[in-house]
């Protein structure tokens, strides 16, 4: 099943607002260091880095690492500027690759 | 000596007098509280808001498994149900309910499985597989806020009795049964852990130590292997039977599906 991934930005913003930006993602984040029922090492797979652009400007990014527990939520903050798209965008293991949009209207 | 056993005497029967008034003691109705109610405020947070619930990522899944055709008959869930919202709507608050042609009770993920062998004549989906609890979360998502409406009537009674056994019964090299924990010492610490009263509000939910959404009998199979007993196979009359007592026992209580614990 393709990844999922949850994103909460508000609608609608008043300009120098500062707005929070929650994000969810389904991902097992299988962190390499566990064995499995046949004793063989489970491979790592897990989301290696996220980055959040605000109409093309980076505005924040983040690496994982494989002690991030499954189903990464990752919250932030930034400064409401002026009508646009936010996009973000996770990246991972095994061509792991997920992005997703979201629009917001600043008055 | 002798005059410190005097003393010692009656103190001693009034404790065992305690014990015994506590054990075979139903919490009374009113004094039912959800796990909810002991969760840290950061957990409580992460339940109630739908974009940080990681259960949500399993009820969007579920969502597009209700519409997907499925076995030689080529049907989808939607296409006898419809939509989900209102048909489904306080369905899983009445699971585990009687089944007439099997002659028992059946859980909500039995109930999807033989929707899936009888009507879309597909294979059933395994126990704790990912489109399984996909599908219950979203089906127990339509129940959200309803009070849990499973009921004792003439088919039922027998099942509840028998899952009120299982409840009450010692098992396990700890020798523990379900009450000795959920409802003599409710509130009391284990191992640092508040010990809930054991009501299945939010099932399937999705527990921080699994990393993953888990069904009742996930969590009834771990509380088997804490008390060192041998757990039931998934699916087995035991169970239900126990799922069902739980179910009565917290009759009233409302449906939290999907609920988060730590």
């Amino acid at each position: 099943m393709t990844a999922r991934a949850l994103i909460n930005v508000p609608r609608k913003a008043k300009r120098g607002d500062v707005i929070e930006i929650k994000t969810l993602i389904s991902h097992v984040m299988e962190s390499g260091f566990r064995t499995g029922t046949n004793g063989k090492t489970i491979p790592r797979d897990i989301i290696t880095s996220f980055a959040c652009t605000y109409n093309g400007e980076e505005i924040f990014a983040t690496q994982f690492y494989p002690a991030v527990a499954a189903n990464p939520f990752v919250t932030f903050y930034t400064i409401a500027t002026d009508n646009g798209t936010l996009a973000f965008t996770w990246i991972g293991d095994n061509g792991f690759e997920v992005t997703q949009e979201a629009k917001i209207v600043v008055e | 000596m002798e005059k410190r056993l005097r003393l010692v005497a009656p103190a001693l029967a009034i404790v065992l007098a305690a014990i015994a008034s506590l054990a075979f003691a139903e919490i009374p109705l009113s004094q039912r509280r959800s796990g909810y109610e002991q969760m840290s405020r950061e957990v409580k947070a992460m339940q109630d808001d739908d974009t940080s619930n990681p259960a949500s990522l399993s009820v969007l899944d579920g969502e597009a498994l209700w519409t997907r055709r499925e076995g030689s008959a080529q049907k989808s869930c939607a296409d006898c149900h419809h939509d989900a919202e209102t048909s489904m709507r306080g369905v899983s608050a009445r699971y585990p309910a009687f089944d007439a042609a099997k002659r028992r009770p059946l859980d909500i993920e039995q109930r999807i499985n033989l929707c899936r062998t009888e009507k879309q004549q597909a294979t059933p989906l395994p126990f704790e597989s990912r489109d399984l609890l996909a599908l219950t979360a979203y089906l127990g998502k339509q129940s959200r806020g309803m009070p849990i409406a499973v009921i004792s009537d003439d088919d039922t009674k027998p099942f509840i009795e028998a899952g009120r056994q299982i409840y009450a019964r010692r098992q396990g090299q700890l020798n523990l049964s379900c009450q000795n924990c959920h409802d003599d010492n409710a509130g009391q610490k284990l191992a640092g852990v508040e010990l809930p009263q054991g009501h299945p509000t939010g099932y399937p939910l999705y527990r921080l130590e699994w990393q993953s959404l888990g069904s009742l009998q996930r969590r009834l199979r771990n509380c088997l292997f804490g008390m060192r007993a041998e757990p039931y196979a998934y699916g087995a009359d035991e169970y239900v039977d126990l799922e069902l007592f739980l179910m009565w026992r917290a009759r009233g209580m409302t449906v939290e599906t999907p609920a988060v614990r730590p």
